[in-house]
């Protein structure tokens, strides 16, 4: 990969003034050759380094594949992770590869704006001497005109056609010489520059964005406001602290939710209470492809469940009630999830027993089937119920270690701390149900809240790189589909034929299109026809 | 509904299948067509007035026949093909492009239609017949033996209408990129005939019309789908995804495909500008861009697991 070192250094450096002009043109198109193949090597080199990210799970899109991958994988996957392949476009060797290629652009772009602009304000070249070699060509076109004139006329006509026109004078009469098409040069460059613009804006916005998710439970008591702690998980740009969040609480009032016979959700939809600033609670609704829109953030519904209710009753008759989400693992909403007590059957006069905290565990099916299959039939609540399973002992919630709040401590269970004291197969409990365990505590059934998955985020850049993009895909279009061309006119004075007079002009035409444009001839020939005819 | 359409899916792929049958028969009837050489003339020359096509011989080959035959054929599909997605649409209450199956039975759709529509305006490239046919008849095929969904309504991420512009426009720019690789392919071939290859593929290249216009008709259809995906996948995409997920682009495996294929389509329009790049080496890249394609057709819905959920096979 030479090329890929070597060539915007050299193509920046600056270079001694060279007399011989001939040598400076070859330099120049030199330059201007090894650049474009460097452009094609770095471009095939980026397709192919961005294929390793569709096949290794990304820590950016998935974590949780992630981490399975390294269960799975426990000898490969290290090595892997050395070289990347779990942060493909987060990984230098990405990043090298796309900087290059930029560099690489404007390296090629800034001489280009340069020569571009000179081409704009340039004229049209001087009529070839023999126009007969031109791809295309006509002669024996007569005008009644004198020279001059008819020059003059042939200008005005192909300026009334947006051509770029030059009449000039030469010793035998007149030539016209005319360009068009500029806006091809125009589009690529826009074009080229748009995406410099966008792969900057994409660069901003990492830096000053971020992203968080939120778990958000229906009900009055279980909202958030916009503080980290109260993110289940969140993700700053380097250039983010703490304090630049935006200020808002939220709550959510209702969430409902639609479904097909299959199964596939059909609708979601979400009530909330936002205050933004420290304002008043005000009613949002937003939907699935809809999001709620807040200032300095927009808050997306990206997934949904349901989170039962549950009322211990301890050995004591204290009371304790949890919220629950179980998450969601299969279409049918088969809802996995535990509910942990720690702080029940604490003695009235403050005797705590760590042996008597409660854990239960299990699973929560919308519509339960009438086999008693532990899988849910649809992800509507059509017939609510709920397997548990019963622990007591040390939950192990005091140990310091961040634990799941989705799964009871194994460890704990292992060593026998924490012991299952239902049977074998799970209790089932149907909402409003109450289950007497063997001391004499009971658990209830409440019902059941719903949930609703938030991707909370914040892209300072967006908006721009909409239009930077627009921007580019408009240039673009004006580069494949324009057309450079330059046509010439040479108009001389009509010899006397025979019993005609002199007087008048013959004049002979020519053209030539600059890139690959098939639809020149017919352009051409409907020029020079008019030109003929005199009209327009 | 759900029923005819199926059916008519079936003979679409015997009618692509039949006329596969008859071009290659054409071929193997070996006699280049008149109208195929007249019509090549006029290719040539492009821009010269309809008149100068010479009458057509009072007695047709053999070959001719076949070949027009196979053309009707085409056509007939074309037209069942056209009525298996309207009534997969209607079945489905919806435009039929809510998962993988339709999404194919689009693209393909819109693919024969360009490849009917090229050989109407210009008879000479009916050369190119089996190719195209048999690129049908491979993608057909497979959406129904792998793709098969039965009909559904859509998840509610995909009701909104920038879904309609996205998936529209990637349809029918991926639809003539695939198309694209046929006068690709041939050229290819077309070209090494030329320059005296005479093993197997290059035979086939013996009756086929002009590598130059082939070249150009390569080119023209690249350079009018390349807008409308970078439209598609670049910017009606991540305006929907931002809508609908939150993140305008994410990495998620269908959109790290269809970047590649940008970026591969890109580097052929570069190399096909570069005068010191062969246009065999340029129309080379095209077709790496095609096989990206089909990766991100099938490949990328059965290999990997991402959050467009239309990409589910079956
Ligand atoms: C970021 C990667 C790039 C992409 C995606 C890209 C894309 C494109 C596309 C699609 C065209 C086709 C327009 C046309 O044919 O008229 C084009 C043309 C062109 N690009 Fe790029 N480009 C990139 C980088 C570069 C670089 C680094 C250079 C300089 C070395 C460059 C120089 C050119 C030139 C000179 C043309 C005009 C070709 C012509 O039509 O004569 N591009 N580019």
């Amino acid at each position: 990969m030479t090329v890929v070192e070597d060539r915007p250094a050299t193509a920046e450096a600056p270079r001694p003034k060279r007399p011989n002009r001939l040598w400076a043109l070859l330099r120049n198109s030199w330059r201007q050759l090894t650049s474009m193949r460097t452009a094609l090597v770095l471009l095939f080199l980026l397709a192919v380094a961005a294929v390793p990210g569709s096949i290794f799970p990304q820590r950016g899109v998935n974590r949780e594949r992630v981490a399975e991958y390294f269960t799975n994988n426990p000898k490969l996957a290290p090595a892997l992770d050395r070289f990347f392949a779990f942060d493909v476009y987060a990984s230098p060797w990405f990043a090298a590869i796309y900087l290059l290629l930029f560099t690489s652009l404007v390296g090629c772009v800034l001489p280009r704006v340069r020569e571009h602009a000179r081409a704009l304000t340039a004229v049209p070249p001087q009529a070839p001497k023999r126009m007969e070699r031109l791809p295309h060509h006509e002669s024996g076109i007569r005008r009644p005109e004198d020279p001059a004139a008819a020059a003059a006329e042939i200008a005005k006509t192909l300026r009334r056609n947006r051509w770029r026109t030059r009449a000039r004078e030469t010793p035998e009469g007149w030539t016209v010489s005319a360009e068009k098409g500029f806006l091809k040069e125009t589009g690529n460059l826009f074009f080229h520059i748009a995406m410099l613009g966008v792969l900057i804006g994409v660069g901003f916005g990492h830096w000053y964005g971020w992203h968080a998710n939120r778990l958000l439970v229906e009900g009055q008591d279980q909202g958030f406001c916009s503080a980290l702690p109260q993110f289940d998980e969140s993700v700053l740009g380097p250039r983010v602290e703490a304090g630049d969040l935006p200020v808002f609480c939220m709550r959510m009032t209702d969430f409902e939710s639609t479904f097909q016979t299959t199964g596939q959700p059909k609708s979601f939809e979400a009530s909330v209470d936002v205050s933004e600033e420290g304002g008043d609670y005000r009613q949002r609704r937003f939907t699935v492809n809809d999001p709620l829109r807040l200032d300095g953030a927009t808050i997306n519904l990206i997934g949904q469940g349901y989170a039962p209710v549950l009322r211990f009753t301890d050995r004591f008759g204290a009371q304790q009630t949890a919220t629950v989400p179980f998450l969601p693992t299969d279409l049918m909403m088969t809802s996995e999830g535990v509910v942990q007590f720690p702080d029940v059957n604490v003695d009235p006069n403050g005797e705590r027993d760590p042996k008597l905290q409660m854990g239960f565990e299990g699973v929560f099916l919308p519509t339960g089937g009438t086999d008693g299959s532990a899988l849910s039939q649809f992800p509507a609540e059509d017939n609510p119920v709920l397997y548990l399973s019963a622990y007591r002992g040390d939950l192990g919630l005091d140990s310091g270690k961040p634990g799941s709040v989705y799964a009871l401590n194994r460890e704990k269970i292992a060593d026998g701390d924490l012991q299952k004291i239902s049977g074998e197969r799970p209790y089932v409990l149907r909402p409003g149900e109450k289950w007497t365990l063997d001391d004499g505590t009971t658990l209830e059934f409440v019902g059941t809240q719903r949930f609703a998955t938030l991707s909370i985020r914040h892209d300072p850049t967006k908006v721009s790189l909409l239009i930077g993009s627009i921007v580019g895909l408009i240039g673009l279009m004006l580069s494949l589909y324009v057309h450079r061309r330059r046509v010439w006119f040479r108009v001389l004075p009509a010899l006397p034929a025979d019993g005609e007079p002199a007087g008048g002009s013959v004049i002979e035409s020519g053209g030539l299109p600059r890139t690959d444009y098939p639809g020149f001839g017919d352009e051409f020939a409907a020029l020079t026809r008019q030109i003929q005819e005199g009209k327009r | 509904m759900a029923e005819l359409s199926n059916q008519l899916m079936a003979l679409t792929v015997l009618a692509y299948l039949a006329a596969m049958v008859c071009y290659a028969g054409e071929y193997a009837f070996g006699k280049r067509s008149h109208i195929g050489k007249a019509a090549n003339r006029q290719l040539v020359g492009a821009g010269a007035p309809l008149e100068e096509i010479p009458e057509p011989p009072a007695k047709r080959s053999k070959g001719d026949l076949i070949g027009l035959i196979a053309v009707g054929l085409n056509i007939l599909g074309l037209a069942l093909h056209l009525g298996t997605t309207v009534t997969r649409g209607i079945a489905a209450d919806r435009m039929p492009w809510g998962n993988m199956y339709e999404y194919i039975l689009s693209t393909a759709l819109i693919g024969s239609a360009v490849w009917v529509g090229v050989l109407i305006r210009k008879p000479a490239v009916r050369h190119l017949g089996l190719f195209a046919s048999l690129t049908l008849v491979v993608l057909l095929g497979a959406a129904a033996l792998v793709a098969y969904t039965p009909v559904g309504p859509l998840v509610p991420a995909l009701e909104s209408y920038w879904y309609v512009f996205h998936v529209s426009t990637i349809i029918i720019s991926s639809g003539i990129f695939l198309v694209g690789v046929v006068p690709a392919l041939t050229f290819l071939i077309k070209d090494g005939w030329d320059a005296g290859k005479r093993t197997f593929p290059f035979t086939l290249g013996r009756h086929i019309g002009d590598a130059g216009v082939l070249e150009r008709l390569t080119f023209r259809l690249h350079a009018f789908a390349f807008p409308l995906f970078t439209f598609g996948a670049l910017i009606a995409g991540p305006l929907w995804a931002e809508a609908s997920w939150g993140r305008y682009w994410g990495w998620d495996p269908k959109e790290v495909w269809a970047f590649i294929s940008w970026i591969v389509y890109a580097a052929y329009l570069h190399a096909r500008a570069t005068p010191s790049v062969k246009r065999t080496t340029a129309t080379w890249i095209a077709i790496v861009g095609f096989v990206t394609m089909l990766m991100n057709l099938f490949g990328v819905n059965l290999f990997f697991e991402g959050l467009h959920s239309y990409a589910n096979a079956g």
